[in-house]
């Protein structure tokens, strides 16, 4: 084999109570697409941003081309030829794609920005991977699939040779995964190399070289695609044999737990982002809603919450809650997982029980009077790490200290505590492992057959079809189909979603 | 728990608390010990360029700062600084910066006292009334910035300024047209004296009772009394309430903050209302304890110090009251400068030299802190790893 683009030997890196790498050994070939897969903190970011230079490793080296090299920083690893692109995107929404593309390395000539130049290389690169990427479109216009596109071009513009791609799927519905699949197919042509993380085995092994796998902190093998199977990988995941699906059969009540009756939002333009909808959910019951992300379910949910201006009634069991502030609603017994937990479910540099008393300030366990119950707020976080299995040294440690998995599942395990009557859902499982996916289902079907309403919204669609009762699509802020989870494949629900079959 | 956990070195129940130990606490010491070193050293290197022998202006400054009578007169300049701070620390809790302290304790302490003098009232109501209009007053002019910044979205940080200004001319014309006391043959403008009803005790009789003896002419402002008590009153309700929490959240997600219920709109206005009212009792020790009016040669420039003893406090009530007697010994140590020849100038130096001191060495033992941290892992894992 000829000498790898980059290779990591020896990487260990610990942080206080934990060593998130071990002795972890990856080596990538050029024109190579190379997976790393792993539970939920078993250490996949970590090595990512040693690699990237954000993070340095206690031990180990990293050799790029063969030659050994000290990253001090992210720039550094770009100077090297080594680009990343995070899993939640870093693009300014007010700029046009060219302006982001440049930001932070732009082409000058005589002090100013050389946009003629900077289109030509924009075109050339797009045109040579297969990106499809116009350089004069405004970022907020764009979906998310074409986002990632455009953060793709900007590593590449910046000359990266390795490519590192941070769990790019999780927020892609399948067409979007196939066109992302398609481009990495180009780069690799290109002589690029692609160093990717995902949590979807089945995807993984279908655009793969090889494939890496890392348990607790150490790698445990690196085998080629060809010929494994997901559930072979799965199994070298967690070193044990999955689990398998269980059947369910329906628990939904007669009794309305939730009742929307023309909810219309408006964008500040005044551009109707959801339009008119209507819809019940009753007691034990999963509404799923499935829809290419930026067809209002983002604005339907915000507006449930009371985060966002509407119009139309909502009824939350007998009670009309249109015109409630948001404590009143989440205190009158609707949960909340955000679609974004960084930015709307934890407070990151504040510990885990504090982040356990976000949202229920006013309700039991965290609240004595006017005051905040530390104790249990402490006992009842201890709580939610056992039951939902967060890996975490402690209660008292800072949330930006969990893996992203291990985030998640700690705001799912909030959201379910003090008994919700309604739980709005985006993303529930989003970045959390197989083995952590199928135990968050377990809870949310447990507590379902209990009575608890569900809306969801999720880009899994396996995991929308398994879950719901009743499923809908959602475009341009409508309604415009209802389906039998039933008699619902993958394929078929998502060319539903972008109106080709509505 | 699953087997691939990443192995976890304190295998203990997760209630227990991170274990304290010697090498934490000297971290926890290690940030104003090296603030201090640091601060020490840059003033030096100003006294020398000055002209002046470091060691004696320090040596002047501790043996004329720690006799009684100076001493005294720290904790009570100490006093307003310290309000101040809190007023300015409510709202950094939450990044609103409350610039308009200056403004708002200004022209509370000016409406207070005509009011005080205005009034016949018994001994503890009149008190009462007077802080109740000082209070109010300073809390009015915070929530107009309050009130701007949720309706129109200005910012905080511009209104209050412009608040200050317009405070001090506002003051000025009251204070030359409606509110002063013409005294024959005298061009001083102030306030009407307020009468012996309305005046806070001093501590001079306690003390004495505990067998302190004081200097002629000096005296212990009562109004430390209330400094604590607000100073308690600020650590339940910053670090122990809902509303503290609230306050804490907001300021550090205001988006995860408002998805968990809080009112962003409300919080701001509530914040600036406390911050205000606050700000309000800064002026009150002076008017209460020791001048009894309010003239044209009140204290100004509690406020913008204010600033400094909250960022030198780091928003901790005991952290800002050590900050407030720094910042007045100081401010006392400058007649002392004088005496000997140095620019007093120097201690304006001190001043910011310990704020900017203390911000970087708390960002450095922080680092320091980390990497120490992950030694520690390192060794107990050495040998399993
Ligand atoms: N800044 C940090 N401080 C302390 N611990 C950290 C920090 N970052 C990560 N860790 C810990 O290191 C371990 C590995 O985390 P990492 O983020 O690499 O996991 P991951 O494999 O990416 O997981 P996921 O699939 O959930 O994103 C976790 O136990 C995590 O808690
Ligand atoms: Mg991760």
């Amino acid at each position: 084999m000829s000498t790898p683009v980059v290779e990591l030997a020896g990487i260990t890196k610990r942080f206080p109570g934990v060593v998130a790498n071990r002795d972890v050994d990856l080596s990538v070939q050029a024109g190579e697409v190379h997976a790393v897969v792993g539970e939920n903190g078993a250490g996949k970011s970590t090595l990512m941003k040693i690699l990237y230079g954000m993070q340095r490793p206690d031990e180990g080296v990293i050799r790029v081309d063969g030659a050994e090299v000290a990253f001090k920083s992210a720039s550094d690893a770009i100077d090297a030829g080594i680009g990343m692109v995070h899993q939640h995107f870093m693009l300014a929404d007010n700029l046009t794609v060219l302006e982001n593309v440049v930001l932070g390395a732009e082409p000058r000539r005589g002090g100013r920005l050389d946009t003629r130049t900077a289109r030509a290389r924009i075109l050339e690169l797009s045109e040579r991977y297969g990106l499809g990427v116009d350089p004069d479109a405004l970022v907020e216009e764009l979906g998310v699939g074409d986002r990632q596109r455009v953060e793709i071009l900007k590593v590449l513009f910046r000359g990266a040779r390795v490519l590192i791609l941070d769990e790019p799927t999780a927020v892609l519905v399948p067409q979007e995964v196939d066109e992302l699949f398609a481009s990495l197919a180009g780069l690799r042509a290109e002589g690029v190399a692609v160093v990717f993380i995902s949590h979807k085995l089945d995807e993984v092994l279908r655009v793969a070289d090889a494939v890496t796998v890392l348990r607790a902190g150490t790698t445990v093998t690196t085998v080629p695609a060809q010929g494994t199977t997901p559930r072979a990988l799965a199994e070298l995941m967690v070193g044990s044999e999955l689990p398998t699906p269980e059947t369910r059969e329906s628990t939904v009540t007669d009794v309305v737990q939730l009742d929307v009756q023309h909810l219309s939002v408006r964008s500040p333009e005044g551009r109707p982002v959801v339009d008119d909808v209507s819809f019940r959910i009753r007691r034990g019951e999963v509404l799923g809603i499935a829809g290419v992300e930026g067809n209002g379910q983002v604005e339907l949910v915000e507006a449930l919450l009371g985060l966002r201006a509407s119009t139309g009634t909502v009824r939350l069991g007998d009670q009309d809650v249109s015109g409630w502030s948001t404590r009143a609603r989440r205190e009158g017994g609707i949960g909340y997982v955000p679609e974004d937990r960084h930015r709307q479910g934890l407070l990151l540099s504040a510990s885990l029980w504090e982040n356990r008393v976000l949202g229920h300030q006013g309700r039991r366990p965290a609240r004595r009077g006017p005051w905040i119950d530390r104790r249990a707020a402490r006992a009842d976080t201890a709580r939610i790490v056992e039951e939902y299995g967060v890996k975490t040294p402690g209660v008292s440690v800072p949330a930006f200290a969990l893996s992203g998995g291990n985030q998640q599942k700690l705001v799912v395990g909030r959201e379910m505590s003090g008994a919700p009557t309604l739980l709005v859902a985006s993303h529930p499982t989003r970045g959390v492992d197989v083995g952590a996916q199928a135990q968050l289902w377990d809870h949310l079907r447990t507590a379902r057959a209990q009575g608890l309403a569900v809306l969801l919204v999720s880009a899994d669609l396996e995991e929308l079809i398994g879950l719901s009762d009743t499923l809908v699509v959602m475009l341009r802020g409508r309604f415009v189909a209802t389906l039998d989870p039933a008699g619902t494949t993958p394929e078929s629900l998502g060319s539903a979603m972008t109106g080709a079959a509505a | 728990m699953s087997t691939a956990a990443p192995e976890r070195l304190d295998p203990g129940p997760l209630r227990r608390a991170p274990r304290v130990d010697g090498r934490a606490l000297l971290l926890a010491v290690a940030a104003p010990l090296l603030a201090a070193v640091v601060a020490l050293a840059v003033s030096s290197i100003a006294l020398v360029v000055s002209g002046s022998d470091p060691f004696t202006v320090y040596e002047t400054m501790l043996a004329e700062g720690s006799d009684l009578r100076s001493v005294l007169i720290t904790v009570n300049n100490g006093v307003p600084l310290y309000l101040a701070g809190l007023a300015v620390s409510i709202g950094f809790r939450m990044g609103l910066f409350n610039i308009g302290v200056e403004g708002q304790y200004q022209l509370a302490a000016l409406l207070a006292a005509a009011a005080g003098a205005a009034v016949e009232l018994p001994a503890v109501l009149h008190v009462l009334l007077i802080v109740l209009v000082a209070v109010s007053v300073g809390a009015a002019w915070a929530g107009v910035a309050g009130v701007l910044k949720t309706t129109r979205g200005v910012s905080e940080v511009i209104s209050t300024i412009m608040l200050n200004v317009i405070a001090a001319g506002l003051a000025a014309y009251l204070l030359a047209t409606y509110l002063q006391e013409r005294v024959e043959g005298s061009n001083n403008q102030a306030t009407p004296e307020i009468a012996p009803s309305g005046r806070f005790p001093t501590l001079d009789a306690p003390l004495e009772a505990l067998g302190v003896t004081l200097p002629q002419g000096t005296s212990l402002n009562g109004f430390v009394l209330v400094a604590v008590l607000v100073g308690v009153l600020y650590w339940l309700l910053v670090g122990r309430s809902r509303f503290g929490f609230d306050l804490k959240a907001t300021g550090l997600s205001p988006s995860a903050a408002v998805a968990s219920g809080v009112d962003a709109k409300r919080m701001t206005v509530t914040v600036m209302l406390l911050s205000g009212g606050v700000a309000g009792l800064v002026g009150l020790a002076q008017v209460l304890g020791d001048t009894y009016d309010y003239g044209l040669e009140f204290t100004s420039g509690l406020g913008l110090t204010g600033i400094g003893v909250a960022l030198l406090g780091r928003n901790s009530p005991v952290g800002i009251a050590f900050a407030a007697l720094l910042f007045a010994f100081l401010e006392r140590s400058s007649a002392t400068l004088q005496r000997i020849d140095v620019p007093t100038e120097i201690y304006v130096i001190m001043q910011g030299t310990i704020v900017l001191s203390v911000v970087v060495a708390y960002e450095v033992v922080r680092r320091v802190g980390v990497a120490q941290a992950e030694r520690a892992v390192r060794a107990a894992t050495g040998d399993r790893a």
